[in-house]
């Protein structure tokens, strides 16, 4: 089926219904994947899929059918209405935002698909030579993958946004072992549409794979509460999983207790701390012009000189809190309906340098890299991919990972030194109602924070 | 086209193409879940995915592709071709016809269940909670899915079947300025869920043992895991090692401990897809092969590993019937349902036996860090204090670690009496052990 039928067959659909609102989104993506489990290669090849789904308002109920087949969007389309009206007894309430009609190529740098399958594979080949050529290597997994997506939306607003974008990540992982113990180093990379990332790694990749084997003489980390500096990477995913997710709207905007605790004008850090979301920011993977309602992006601050000044919104929760909408309603792909995401998040730069960061330190932490984070909105925990002892100002021995946790609100106000270099990580996704990975990117200076929750593995 | 007839329409496609070996494989599911926000129905979906997988050897070299496009058979051969190219050496045949055992997942009242009584029963859930708290502000579901599944193959191996799947699940926040409790639980099943009062008792008891907060102190504690807690902290890094997979990669931490005691020997764990109405059981797994209970851990001796055919075929190992098929059309490898045996003893009388030490609920971050070596840690994101036998009160701002092979090994206090089913395919009683690393903030 051709674009211009199916925008025929979208805007039919949305028409003569009983609701208060209604949207069509049809996505279309190939996907390149190439795996390595150990030397094996496990999965080459591509994957296609396609698919769509409607959405209807009708007096605060939601209603919201998928399907793969196209060919029958009036019958879905009623299916979503019928649900819409056996859920509906309040009243609607959507953030007004302007109808666009609007088609967004991809943003591309260095277009990964005109790249034949074979010299893809044989650039991670010579990763994985790399890897293997290492002593001590017991095991590593290599993880690529590319993808073009196209989304089409249609809403009886009169919006019409054809959108594409083109993701590209990898993941290299070395796993050294010594008896029974195993460690293991790590990179995870990403980029819109930009197939140079995944290029000329070569020399990273022998880091990773020399860090490995060291961390099998490393110690662990004697648990405890330790003043902590973090690395970009990892005070990026500190933001995400520590702040970003709390100011996500949809938690906050029915409970009149969050509401309460997350008032903006609310103190949540020191002065000098100021935190950003936003798609607006050009060429990150958490970019692009318009959200899954058609909300053009924007770039919002949520927490200025210390104090909660914004949080992200879909444009219902926007409505609902008589706040502006600020474009954060992602959906992962065409099986899910948006809901209100994270997109570039980042601590804004300050002034000083690693070197002041860690100038009064007697005895505290380096964290760096990333392995994961979890949060529960108070509670959070972050597992940095290498650690090191902080002795007398300066960072001394090497230390197995770390993980680190604390509470949110402690936390943030303990945060008292920024540095001045903002650097973005790229190569995670982000999870929420079972949608995973959602692409985002996190950035951040380095950071210090003066007490936090250490513990080994 | 009916799907039998487009499927085998795809494998003649791919065999006419010259390859050795072809193999089709289609899932559609289609799931209704009503969910509720901040205590009120707020949506109703329905979500249909049907996809359609494609596996091919050809010149010795396995090539794979999947589309959720309705009319793609001719890219999806295409495609699988290119992938056979650069893809591993085969080392797999694809199942001859054979006789499946008889394993019931499929209940017609699941699709028969209406939206309305999907609704009162999400609606009673929320009220029979929030009458224990009423400040609890709920978000629950009610889903139920249908769900088929088929398979051919170029040597004839067909397997075809139906599957319902119906499950509840609460899960309640309670907010006091800045302090936040997350209560709340689940239950699944192949058949309708009519009865919720088992999930009412069990938020009633979280809610109540986080009535009071309580501190902690860093160092060796013992640590109690409730059914919850094993699940969420422990089964996650210790299935990994049963993966065929990684013990044929020599990255396993059991890979060479097969026939060897492992564990204590109170240990006795095996994955069984037969059960019946279990959201986890199959007639056979999605390369079909056919359904067997198997044991992993007999007495703490490792006495099995899981396997689909690639890996099997790779490790002289026979398959498991551990075939899993992601979304995507990829194969990996994956449990069914997990029963560890119970031992003695309730949840209770365990805590009633310590005199200082941890129950654990939910870690949460424990799927971090070096999993594959089996550690786990995480923040306690719902977990209590025991004093003198004695649930005392909530703990918070506490990280507990471990490493799963080496406390199931030197450290089981004890294994309880009284398993439950957490999720659609886990059966385990509370485990609990003598001391773990327990970091709290001071």
């Amino acid at each position: 089926m051709d674009q211009d039928t199916l925008r025929q067959l979208m805007e039919e659909a949305l028409r003569g219904w009983d609701v208060d609102y209604i949207e069509v989104r049809i996505d279309d993506t190939a996907a390149t994947r190439i795996a390595y489990r150990g030397r094996d290669l496990e999965e080459i090849g591509r994957a296609h899929s396609f698919g769509g789904c409607v959405r209807a308002l009708y007096r605060g109920g939601w209603g919201f059918v998928s399907f793969n087949d196209p060919s029958q969007l009036r019958r879905w389309t009623e299916m979503a209405v019928a649900q819409a009206h056996f859920v509906g007894h309040e009243r609607s309430l959507l953030a007004e935002v302007e109808p666009v009609v609007d088609t967004v190529p991809p943003h591309l740098v260095k277009d990964p698909r005109p790249i034949p399958l074979a010299a893809k594979k044989e650039l991670l080949d010579e990763y994985l030579d790399i890897i293997w050529s290492t002593p001590g290597i017991a095991s590593s997994s290599i993880f690529y993958s590319d993808s073009h997506k196209r989304v089409m939306f249609a809403n009886s607003q009169g919006s019409f946004i054809q959108q594409e974008r083109i993701d590209v990540t990898v993941r290299i992982a070395a796993t050294a072992r010594r008896d029974g113990d195993l460690q293991q180093a790590s990179i995870s990379l990403g980029s819109l549409g930009d197939f140079s990332v995944v290029e000329g790694l070569h020399q990273e990749v022998r880091r990773l794979a020399q860090k490995a084997v060291e961390l099998l003489d490393a110690p662990y980390v004697k648990p405890g509460v330790y003043p902590v500096v973090l690395d970009p990477v990892l005070a990026g995913v500190f933001c995400h999983e520590a702040f970003g997710h709390l100011s996500e709207a949809d938690h906050i905007y029915e409970n009149e207790h969050l509401r309460e605790v997350m008032v903006l004008g609310r103190p949540f850090g020191r002065p000098i701390l100021n935190i950003v979301d936003g798609a607006a920011l050009p060429g990150l993977r958490g970019s692009f012009k318009y959200d899954d309602e058609g909300v053009p992006a924007q770039k919002t601050y949520l927490i200025r000189e210390g104090v909660l000044v914004g949080r992200l919104h879909s444009r219902e929760t926007a409505a609902k809190m008589g706040e502006r909408p600020t474009g954060n309603a992602r959906a992962i792909d065409y099986r899910f309906p948006p809901i209100v995401r994270m997109t570039n998040t980042y601590i804004e730069p300050g002034e000083a340098t690693l070197e002041d960061l860690l100038a009064d330190i007697k005895e505290g932490i380096y964290a760096c890299n990333w392995y994961g984070g979890t949060t529960s909105m108070e509670m959070f925990t972050f597992s940095a991919g290498e650690a090191y002892m902080i002795r007398q100002g300066r960072i001394a021995e090497p230390l197995r990972p770390v993980k680190l946790s604390g509470n949110v609100f402690e936390t943030l106000m303990n945060i008292d030194a920024i540095a001045k270099d903002l650097a973005f990580n790229q190569g995670g996704g982000c999870g929420k109602g079972g949608q995973m990975p959602l692409p985002v990117s996190n950035g951040s200076p380095h950071i210090r924070i003066t007490r936090c929750v250490v513990s080994e593995r | 086209m009916d799907k039998d007839e487009a499927l085998g329409k795809l494998i003649d496609l791919a065999l006419r193409r010259g390859v050795e070996e072809a193999e089709a494989f289609y899932s559609e599911a289609e799931e209704t879940p009503v969910l509720f926000e901040a205590n009120r129905l707020k949506q109703v979906t329905a979500r249909q995915v049907a996809g359609v997988a494609l596996r091919v050897v050809a010149d010795g070299r396995l090539g794979a592709a999947a589309s959720s496009h309705p009319q793609g058979l001719d890219e999806l051969v295409e495609m699988a071709l290119e992938s056979a190219r650069y893809g591993p050496q085969a080392h797999l045949q694809f199942p001859p016809p054979q006789g499946y055992p008889d394993v019931p997942t499929y209940d017609p009242a699941v699709p028969s269940t209406t939206l309305e009584e999907m609704v009162r029963l999400g609606e009673g859930l929320i009220a029979a909670v929030r009458a224990e708290e009423e400040g609890l502000v709920c978000e629950a579901s009610v889903r139920r899915t249908v769900q088929e599944v088929m398979g051919l193959n170029s040597r004839g191996g067909r397997f075809r079947y139906r599957r319902t799947v119906f499950s509840v699940g609460l899960y309640g926040t309670l907010v006091r300025d800045t302090d936040m409790l997350f209560v709340g639980d689940a239950k699944t099943s192949c058949q309708p869920i009519r009865e919720v009062m088992d999930i009412v008792e069990e938020v009633k008891r979280q809610l109540h043992w986080a009535r009071h907060t309580a501190r902690v102190r860093t160092g060796e504690l013992p640590v109690v895991f409730t059914p919850l807690g094993v699940a969420s902290a422990l089964m996650g890094p210790l299935t990994l090692a049963f993966s065929g997979r990684l013990v044929h990669q020599g990255q396993s931490p059991l890979a060479h401990l097969l026939g060897h005691k492992a564990y204590d020997p109170r240990l006795t764990i095996w994955d069984d897809p037969t059960l019946p109405y279990r959201p986890a059981s199959r007639i056979c797994d999605d390369e079909g092969i056919p359904s067997r209970r198997l044991p992993l851990v007999e007495g703490g001796t490792v006495c099995h590993f899981l396997y689909d055919l690639q890996t099997a075929g790779m490790a002289g190992a026979q398959p498991t019937g551990h075939g899993y098929r992601t979304p995507a059309g990829q194969t990996s490898i994956s449990p069914s349902c997990l029963v560890v045996e119970p031992g003695e003893g309730s949840l209770e009388e365990i805590i009633a036996s310590l005199d200082e030490g941890l129950v654990v609920d939910q870690l949460m971050g424990a799927g971090q860090g070096n999993v594959m070596a089996g550690d786990f840690s995480g923040n306690v994101l719902l977990g209590y204090k025991i004093e003198r036998g004695e649930v005392v009160g909530r703990v918070k701002d506490t990280v507990v670690a471990g490493n799963v092979h080496q406390l199931l090994k030197e450290r089981v206090l004890a294994i309880g009496g009284r398993p439950r089913w957490v999720g659609g395919g886990l059966l385990v009683p509370p485990i609990a052990f003598t001391a773990l690393s327990v970091a709290a903030k001071s």
